[in-house]
């Protein structure tokens, strides 16, 4: 498949990266629920290098700009992957049900919950985390929205921000950053237990006053 | 002491590695070779495991092991059956029933751990977990503190809850009488980091670990007692913890059983629970119930308070809290009693959640004193006025510090207090009723021990260490203030390593403590540092000989003499000339007997807007201000967004926060983000934040008074007197939710 191929929505072709997981993943499970195989796989004590083999399917992407040929198991979801896998733990994960947005990352630009996608799902994707929002790292360049809440102090112990920040970005490029009002509702996804959200929405207005580009 | 300035607002120390995700929090750590444990729940609250069976499980792929109460390796330290104790260790049995993790067959609470499935990979734990199949011989659990309150004992300890001043039914005879009952639900701190433990055997008696504590001398000091190893083999790092609320004041079960666990598979092993056993194994709010008496005359001065609280606790730990304490000391009033009981029930036990008891009463306290005041026809304040006490009644002292009058008057002029109408229900916009309330907060200010070292390099760099732990504060930046208070030193030359076990002792960070007790230990590490370079530059020999120390001043690295400004010395030349490298000091401190003589408190007052919409019943929290009177601030900005996070948390107190058992089952049904709800942006408003920044002249060498707690504590008494304001309708069950509203106005 062509690099140009991968992109776009990626949700609704035969290429698509869903389509090719459903059909990968079918294929698996008619084999892995057999239980006479299976249970055969166990009793011999081979279980543990057959599962490895069956389990890990190909996926290609790119995380922050790096192009990535990585081999996962289809169950891992997008979150795990980063964190266990890439070492990226700057996106954390705070439910595992999408219900706090802590796990926020860019996908093909879009704000997405990586703990509810399964990294299979994001075949031929663009995922940029807050480790690939601006130079960054000890003494790189901030990203105007990092500045911004370093600035207006947007946060208290630090979990929920990254997935803030990656939410705050992409609220203002939906252009869902207006007013302050329109800033609230559209970053209730992102929960800050410390309470910080007073600054986050000035950190947030800031920026899409300041016109810079996110 | 600190020059009487206020101190600048300065951006959070550790802001850059928040912001880049480069703040590492107990998980993120990496261990070569690290296994992944998941914990299998119990489906019952109160009864036997009947049948276990592992053995799909165990054959999963990847799975190196399955531990349930019959191949638990052993905790040495646990030899005998142990109750446990809240901010601590291993303490003895209290009850004939006692709870260890995976010893037996018993459940006494839903969500009980019954296993603990460890596998090389994070998937294959939790699928290999769903394979674990249990069946119970199911008892009858008594979960609803509604249905038991008569059931309430006195606890043991030294105060038992119970207080009398004057005469205990002195109410009774008051020309003006409320008789009011309050119900606070069960609330679940849920930082957004979940709770978890990342243990690795670095040797057969040496131990690292990370974290998610609020204090790693306390969990060293737990695990050296579980294993019967000395704390000194024992590392414990936590810089950073995503939230902790005080869920992380004690090491909990899970984190001992884990560290067994690693140490029999031989492998280092990260556990992460999910978001529903941040339910169950670490603690919550206790559901409590209260009764408030009150009698004035008609003047509005108070004449008896009687305050009655019951709190549920665990069938296996008795958990108390300060509830009923506000009450005996914030109101000049001659005739107060209280009383504190607590009830077992088949719960998992709680744990202490910011602003702790002191939340829980000043509900029902502070609704109190707004209900009284409409009886009488006064305003509230000034029906607090009227009740103002400068000396604490209930140890008969002068408080340290108390500017709590200013605090009313600066917030009400903030809020806009003066459009308030005594009258409730007569202020509408539109299809909306709007309200005004206000309530009280105070919480003590401590002086604890704690231990910090501070290094001066001669390249003019500082380094200040203490293994105190910041879950959000901004301790790092706070203690960076102190240190540049003191010494002068640029901001950016200073640095600031905390959270770690090699670094000199501090106390678990809670109760509101740690800058008044690690901030005083860094202050008088840094004095000491200043007076050995005005010994250097006056002694014989030294550039500035014979001059007195408080002829001197130092800033920028550079030591002037304060009216002649040309005659001065560069600190890094004063140490090159003397051969020092670095001046190194590491002091304890603690406060001393003096601190006896006065009641030491920090205040705070919330004042609130709120719309009512009647057709709805929906509350919304439209203005908020809230008011510190917490001696001096150190930090500024991050005060401020402690004082912001109070309000945060307490709209989720007062209007939508509540974890719901079915009591049929005990057990949760709306354990997860999504249906327990706490406050999202939406919710809050705009904050208007007022420090009275006025230095307590006592407690320590800062001026600084704690704030943690009284950011919370009070606020959702303000939100229930602005809903009476708005509607003429008191609710005096938390959370406020819209049903509540809807019942009473139709």
């Amino acid at each position: 498949m062509a690099d140009n191929e991968r992109k776009g929505n990626g949700f609704d072709n035969d290429n698509s990266p869903r389509r090719i997981f459903l059909k990968k993943s079918s294929a698996l499970a008619a084999w892995a629920l057999t239980p006479t195989v299976a249970m055969t796989v166990v009793d011999n004590g081979l279980h543990e290098k057959v599962a490895l083999a069956v389990e890990q399917m190909p996926l290609w992407l790119t995380i922050n700009g790096k192009a990535q040929q990585l081999s996962i198991e289809p169950r891992v979801t997008l979150l795990d992957l980063l964190r266990e896998q890439l070492h990226l733990t700057g996106t954390k994960k705070g439910c595992d049900h999408g219900q706090c947005g802590a796990c926020t990352v860019h996908v093909d630009g879009q704000r997405v919950n990586s703990c509810l996608t399964l990294a299979m799902t994001t075949e031929g994707c663009t995922v940029t985390t807050i480790e690939g929002l601006a130079d960054g790292g000890p003494t790189g360049t901030l990203h105007p929205m990092q500045e911004a809440f370093i600035k207006q102090d947007g946060f208290q112990c630090g979990y929920c921000t990254p997935g803030q920040i990656m939410s705050a970005v992409a609220c203002i490029r939906e252009g869902h950053a207006n007013t302050p009002e329109e800033v609230r509702e559209y970053m209730s996804g992102n929960i800050c237990r410390c309470g910080a959200y007073a600054n986050i929405v000035d950190a947030i207005m800031d920026v899409k006053k300041g016109g810079a580009k996110v | 002491m600190t020059k009487d300035t206020k101190n600048p607002p300065i951006d959070r120390v550790d802001g850059r590695l928040k912001v880049t995700g480069g703040a590492n929090y107990f998980a993120d750590f990496e261990i070569p070779n690290t296994a992944y444990c998941v914990i299998v729940g119990s489906k019952i609250a109160k009864g036997t495991i009947a049948s276990l069976d592992t053995k799909k499980a165990q054959n999963a792929p990847g799975v190196l092991g399955v531990f349930t109460h019959q191949n638990m390796p052993p905790i040495p330290g646990w030899d005998a059956p142990v109750g446990g104790e809240a901010d601590g260790p291993a303490p003895k049995p209290k009850t004939e029933e006692t709870y260890r993790i995976l010893s037996s067959s018993k459940i006494l609470f839903d969500g009980q751990p019954i296993a603990i499935v460890v596998a090389d990979t994070y998937e294959r734990a939790t699928y290999a977990a769903s394979l674990v199949k249990a069946t119970y011989s199911k008892q009858t659990a008594r979960t609803d503190l509604q249905k038991h309150v008569a059931e309430g004992i006195a606890p043991k300890g030294a105060d038992g809850g119970n207080y009398l001043r004057g005469k205990p039914d002195a109410y009774q005879a008051a020309p003006v009488t409320l008789e009011a009952n309050y119900t606070i639900p069960i609330e679940v701190h849920n930082p957004m980091e979940l709770h978890g433990i990342l243990a690795h055997w670095t040797g057969p008696n040496t131990l690292m670990i990370y974290a998610k504590t609020q204090g790693v001398n306390a969990t060293q000091q737990a695990m050296a007692e579980a294993f019967k190893i000395a704390p000194k083999n024992i590392h414990v790092h936590a810089e950073f913890m995503g939230g902790g609320f005080g869920m992380g004041l004690r090491t909990w079960p899970q984190e001992t059983a884990v560290v067994a666990i690693a140490r029999k598979i031989g492998r280092p092993l990260k556990l992460v629970v999910n978001r529903s056993q941040m339910f169950t194994l670490v603690g919550h709010r206790p559901y409590t119930v209260q009764t408030i008496n009150m009698g004035a005359d008609q003047d509005g001065k108070l004449i008896g308070i009687a305050h009655a609280a019951t709190a549920e606790t665990a069938s296996y730990e008795d958990f108390t809290e300060a509830t009923v304490n506000m009450t005996k000391f914030m109101y000049a009033c001659p005739n107060v009693s209280t009383r504190y009981r607590i009830v077992r029930l088949d719960r998992s036990v709680p744990i202490w959640m910011r602003g702790p008891g002191e939340a829980t009463g000043a509900f029902a306290l502070e609704s109190a004193m707004d209900e009284m005041a409409h009886k009488l026809k006064l305003d509230p304040i000034e029906f607090r006025l009227r009740n103002y006490t400068e000396t604490d009644p209930e140890h008969n002292r002068p408080y340290s510090s108390k500017n709590l009058k200013e605090a009313y008057q600066r917030g009400a002029e903030a809020i806009g207090w003066s459009k308030r109408k005594n009258e409730p229900g007569s202020t509408r916009e539109g299809d909306w009723l709007i309200g005004y309330g206000m309530s009280t907060g105070t919480f003590n200010a401590f002086r604890w021990e704690a231990s910090a070292r501070v290094l001066l390099k001669a390249d003019g760099s500082l380094t200040v260490q203490s293994a105190v732990t910041d879950i959000g504060p901004g301790t790092g930046t706070a203690l960076t203030m102190i240190a540049h208070n003191v010494l002068n030193v640029p901001l950016n030359r200073i640095k600031v390593e905390y959270g770690d076990t090699s670094l000199p002792k501090a106390p678990t960070q809670g109760g509101s403590a740690i800058v008044s007790a690690v901030g005083s230990a860094v202050f008088d590490a840094c004095t000491s540092i200043k007076q050995a370079l005005i010994e250097l530059a006056t002694k014989n020999g030294g550039p500035l000989v014979g001059r007195q120390a408080d002829e001197l001043t130092l800033a920028d690295g550079i030591l002037s003499i304060l009216t002649e400004p040309k005659k001065k010395v560069a600190v890094s030349d004063l140490m090159q000339a003397n051969n020092l490298a670095v001046i190194d000091r590491t002091k304890e401190s603690k406060g001393g007997p003096q601190l006896q003589n006065y009641s030491m408190y920090s205040f705070s007052v919330h004042f609130v807007q709120v719309r009512v919409n009647p057709l709805t019943g929906v509350v919304r929290v439209t203005k908020a201000v809230s008011v510190a009177d917490s001696g001096r601030i150190v930090s500024p900005k991050t005060a401020a967004s402690q004082m912001i996070g109070g309000v945060a948390g307490g709209i989720g107190m007062a209007l939508t926060e509540e974890a719901v058992i079915d009591h049929r089952f005990g057990r949760f049904v709306n354990n997860n983000l999504a249906d327990y709800h706490v406050a999202v942006h939406a919710d809050v408003p705009a904050i208007e934040t007022i420090m009275i920044d006025k230095p307590d002249p006592i407690i320590n060498p800062m001026g600084a008074k704690g704030m943690g707690e009284i950011a919370l504590i009070g606020f959702a008494g303000a939100v229930a007197n602005a809903v009476f304001n708005a509607t003429g309708q008191r609710i005096r069950d938390l959370p406020i939710t819209p049903d509540k509203v809807m019942q009473k106005l139709t």
